[in-house]
This record gives C-alpha cells, sequence and structure tokens, in this order.
C-alpha cells in the first residue's frame, strides 16, 4: 500500500537554530499517528511540514504521493508559487492549539468559508454541508453564535468542523487540546476518536497519553529534533527502548 | 459587638459603614485655585476686552465665503482621506513583503514623507514646474511616452490634493501596519491552512485589522482636516484661506481668525464624537456579552392570520 505520507530526510532550521534534524516518517491510509515528545522538540515544525505551512530545508514530504512545496525540473528543485502550495493544502486539514477561529465569523461561517472561498461552493450548498458537519461535531444548535460565545471546547470541535468542510485526505492535529480547561479536553477527544473510526488519516501531536494508548495506531516519539523511538502505542507508551523515552513518560 | 467566626471573637463595629472619606491633598486645593484665577481671567479677558470683537465673530460666522471655505475643506479632507487611505494600504503590504526592495522602497516612503514638514511639501509640490517644467512618462535612459506642461497639471488644487494625500499615506500605512502585525498571526495560518490564497488570507485578516486601526484612522481624520489650513498657503480657497481674504480687507484679524478656530472646533469635536460611537461600536462586537452584532436569526414564530373570524 502506498503510504498516504511520507517523509524522507526532512532537515528544517529557524535561524541558527535547527528544529528538524533529518525525520523520516511515513503513515498509512486510514490510521492513527501520534506523535509525541518534549516541548521544542520539533513535533509542531513537522506537523506544520506536512501542510506546507513551513518549507523544508532538506529532505522531501509527500502527501498521497503529491510532493509538497517544491517541484523537480530535471536536476533543480524549485519551491511553487503560494497558490499552488494553496491548492496543495486545501487537502490537508489542520487543527490548531489555539483553535483559531475567526472571531468575526459565526460557527458556521468559519466551517463555510473554506468551500466557498476556496473551492467556489455555493453559499447553500456549503451551508447545508456546515450545518450537517456542525451536527457531527454536536454543535448544531450554535452554528449563528460567534467563537466568543463559545467554549474553548466547542470552538475546538467548530475549528474541527471547519476543517473537515475542505473535505481533506488527512487531518493534522496540533496539540488540540493543550489550550483547554481540563473539564473540556474529552469532548474534543471523543470528536477525533469519532473521525478515527470513520477512517480518517489522522495525525495527532498530543500529551495526552491516553488518547494515544487507546487510539493511535502508530507512536512517534520526538526529541532534539529526530524520531527517537517509534511503533505500536502499547510498545512506546508501556515498554520504550531508549532512556529518553522513559525519561519522558516517566514525567507525564 | 462581636461575633464568633471560625472560633475566633472578632469586631464587627465598622462593617455597615459605608461612609468612607478620601481626604485630599493639599497640593490639590492649589491646583484647583490656580485653575480657578487662570479661568477667571480669561472670562473677563474675553468678555471685556473689545478687541475679540465678538459681534464681528457673530456677523461672518455664517458668512458665505466662510461657508464655502468649510465646505471645501470638508471636501478636502474626503477626497484626501480616501487617496491616503487606499495608498496607506498598498505602502503597509510592500512594508510587509518579503522582499527587501520592496518593503525598503515602502520605508523610505514613509520616512521622507513622515519626515518633513507637510508645509514645505505643500509648497514643494506647488512649485514644482520649478523642478520639472516637463511632467513626463517615459522610459530611463529610453524615449518619452507621454509629456504635459507643469504648469497645466499643478493647479493649487492639484499640488494641495497631491501633497495632503501623499502625507497622509506615508501616516496611514503605519496606521495600517499595525493593524495587521494586531491580528494574530494564527488568523492568517488558518486561513492558510484551508487552502486560501495571498488575497482570500488578506480578506480574512483585514476586517480583522479594521477593528483595530479605527481609532488612529479617527485621529488621522481630525488631523487631515486641520491640515487643509496650510494649503491657504498656495491660495487654496480652503477655509482659513477664506477667513484671510476677509480680514485682509476688513483687518478684523483677531475674529476671523476666532471664526475659522470656532468652525475647526465644531468639526473636529463632531468627528471625535463620531470616533466615540465606532469605537463603542467595535469594542461591543468583541464581548461575549453585546449581541447587537448578532446576524439577525430568523425567530421561528408561526404567524397567525388574526383576521377577526
Amino acid at each position: 500500500m502506498t503510504p498516504m505520507i511520507s517523509i524522507l530526510g526532512a532537515r528544517k532550521s529557524f535561524g541558527s537554530l535547527e528544529v528538524l534534524k533529518g525525520v523520516d516518517y511515513v503513515v498509512e491510509p486510514g490510521t492513527v499517528s501520534c506523535l509525541i515528545g518534549p516541548s521544542g522538540s520539533g513535533k509542531s515544525t513537522l506537523l506544520r511540514c506536512i501542510n506546507g505551512l513551513e518549507l523544508l530545508d532538506d529532505g522531501e514530504v509527500r502527501v498521497d504521493g503529491e510532493l509538497i512545496g517544491l517541484r523537480v525540473a530535471g536536476e533543480e528543485l524549485i519551491q511553487l508559487p503560494e497558490h499552488k502550495i494553496a491548492q496543495q493544502r486545501s487537502g490537508i486539514g489542520m487543527v490548531f492549539q489555539q483553535f483559531n477561529l475567526f472571531p468575526h465569523m459565526t460557527a458556521l461561517e468559519n466551517v463555510t468559508a473554506g468551500p466557498i472561498r476556496v473551492k467556489g461552493a455555493s453559499k447553500a450548498d456549503a451551508n447545508r454541508i456546515g450545518s450537517g458537519l456542525l451536527s457531527q461535531v454536536g454543535l448544531g444548535d450554535r452554528s449563528d453564535h460567534y467563537p466568543s460565545e463559545l467554549s474553548g471546547g466547542q470552538q475546538q470541535r467548530v475549528a474541527i468542523a471547519r476543517a473537515l468542510a475542505m473535505d481533506p485526505k488527512v487531518m493534522l492535529f496540533d496539540e488540540p487540546t493543550s489550550a483547554l480547561d481540563p473539564e473540556l479536553i474529552g469532548e474534543v477527544l471523543s470528536v477525533m476518536r469519532d473521525l478515527a473510526d470513520q477512517g480518517m488519516t489522522m495525525i495527532v501531536v498530543t500529551h495526552e497519553m491516553a488518547f494515544a494508548r487507546e487510539v493511535a495506531d502508530h507512536v512517534a516519539f520526538m526529541d532534539g529534533g529526530v524520531i527517537v523511538e517509534h511503533g505500536d502505542p502499547r510498545e512506546v507508551l508501556g515498554n520504550p527502548r531508549t532512556l529518553r523515552a522513559k525519561d519522558f513518560l516517566s514525567r507525564v | 459587638m462581636t461575633v464568633n467566626l471560625f472560633k475566633q471573637q472578632v469586631d464587627t463595629t465598622l462593617v455597615g459603614r459605608r461612609r468612607r472619606r478620601v481626604p485630599r491633598s493639599r497640593w490639590t486645593y492649589v491646583g484647583v485655585a490656580l485653575v480657578a484665577f487662570a479661568a477667571m481671567s480669561f472670562i473677563d479677558t474675553a468678555t471685556t476686552n473689545p478687541n475679540f470683537g465678538w459681534p464681528v465673530v457673530g456677523t461672518f460666522l455664517l458668512h458665505p465665503s466662510i461657508l464655502s471655505g468649510l465646505g471645501f475643506a470638508l471636501q478636502m479632507m474626503v477626497v484626501v482621506m480616501v487617496l491616503g487611505t487606499a495608498l496607506g494600504i498598498i505602502v503597509a503590504l510592500m512594508r510587509t513583503s518579503a522582499n527587501r526592495m520592496i518593503s525598503g522602497a515602502a520605508w523610505l516612503y514613509i520616512w521622507f514623507f513622515r519626515g518633513t514638514p507637510l508645509l514645505i511639501q505643500i509648497i514643494f509640490w506647488f512649485n514644482i514646474a520649478a523642478l520639472f517644467p516637463q511632467i513626463e512618462l517615459a522610459v530611463p535612459f529610453g524615449p518619452t511616452l507621454l509629456g504635459v506642461d507643469s504648469n497645466t497639471l499643478i493647479t493649487p488644487l492639484t499640488a494641495a490634493i497631491l501633497a495632503l494625500s501623499l502625507n497622509e499615506a506615508a501616516y496611514m500605512a503605519e496606521v495600517v501596519r499595525g493593524g495587521l502585525l494586531g491580528v494574530n498571526k494564527g488568523q492568517g495560518e488558518a486561513a492558510k491552512a484551508l487552502g486560501m490564497g495571498p488575497l482570500e488570507v488578506f480578506k480574512i485578516v483585514m476586517p480583522q485589522a479594521i477593528r483595530i486601526i479605527i481609532p488612529a484612522t479617527a485621529n488621522q481624520v481630525v488631523n487631515a482636516f486641520k491640515n487643509t489650513s496650510l494649503v491657504s498657503v498656495i491660495g487654496v480657497a480652503d477655509l482659513l484661506h477664506s477667513a484671510q481674504i476677509i480680514y485682509s480687507i476688513n483687518y478684523q484679524t483677531i475674529p476671523l481668525l476666532l471664526v475659522a478656530a470656532l468652525w475647526y472646533l465644531f468639526i473636529t469635536s463632531l468627528l471625535g464624537y463620531g470616533q466615540g460611537l465606532l469605537e463603542q461600536h467595535y469594542s461591543k462586537g468583541y464581548s461575549p456579552v453585546n449581541r447587537r452584532w448578532r446576524k439577525k436569526r430568523q425567530p421561528k414564530v408561526e404567524t397567525v392570520e388574526s383576521d377577526g373570524t
């Protein structure tokens, strides 16, 4: 089976700080992968390189076989123009730690913004799909609320619906529950669990070890810009082989 | 009186006594006395000194040429704000460009137009013909495509609008840039992540920037209005120039300056009031309590036909 996401030799620096130091990573279609590790280990940067929010300095990212942010012209690698990268991003959903809902739009307008403005969908179609997705995340009755009128958990569920509205091949979650009050984490994780059950390919950067253990098909532990250890969640989380992973897991 | 609180006897005599006096510093009394003295002196001189010429002020306050000067200044303010804001947005976007050449050009523009006095800029544009007798569009070091005589193109009015707009654009560029930087970075990223191109991302971020820049822009409008008085130096018939023409004939300098000042004060007060309303408006839009900005919900109330049957 061809992988949904493949990353080879990924390197990325910000100024003099090298954040990714040669990462190889593969995600099979329809699986859930969790990225864990201490802050500053490069998890979020790796995620952001998958949808081209950051572009690699070296190595490659492919999503569904398509090279992200680059085209090959003989010996040369040429960076794609912004509108081409935008096109690639439209097939990759992303959910942020801080939700990043558009504050001047209602929940429904947030969800329909992508289909209308990027895909050129009609407002009626977009509203129909948007309402359906808001119901799917349990917010059918909140469609005309503004983000400031929703709890953090509700905002994050709207953000998930917004990403799903683009009918993505892959969903990327960047610490989706880290900004939430403890009592609101469950509702977001349960929406993500449903999504996994429906066969969505997901990569989740998370500190929720229980979620990783129960839902993930694959867990990778990152530290210092490389993947130190990866494999079956029970193995990596229950019986880590490396000292660094053992140390990290004993502290969370 | 004492009560038992957490097994401790506590005194409750201060509870329920609501009057709490805040003693004033003696310097407050000194300050108040000085202000009162200054106020009385001002009222005294303004009412008793005949040179203020209040009757003359009354005669000319609604004089047709003063009113036409006022109308002209208001029109000029609108034109300058529209042109200045449009150009300002472009300069602000250039300033945030990743290309050093483009952002450098924008920086240079802002540096020059904010760093030189507006009065010099006005006089400069008015006298541009002395520098370039012919204004032409030409390929650098190449052929001329279009040429116009400077003296026909640059009338006092075009010089005034050109100078005020270019100057306004430099200030508005910084205002707009501040607004764009004030929008959370996550907003642009979320828009990008949905697959939006640069223009669509701008259309997500800009409305949020506008909310931030309203106070500063309103300030600029007030300044733009007051700055129209500067174009009187090149003979444009603005409010101040209209007053000057009248006092050059009747020598009632102070009363006519008062007429102009009163009008400037009145208009800037109106603008300030409008600014307050706008700010209130927009700050409310973001608080979860206020729902005035909520799009009208379709109330699902069955309309009962009451035709009396």
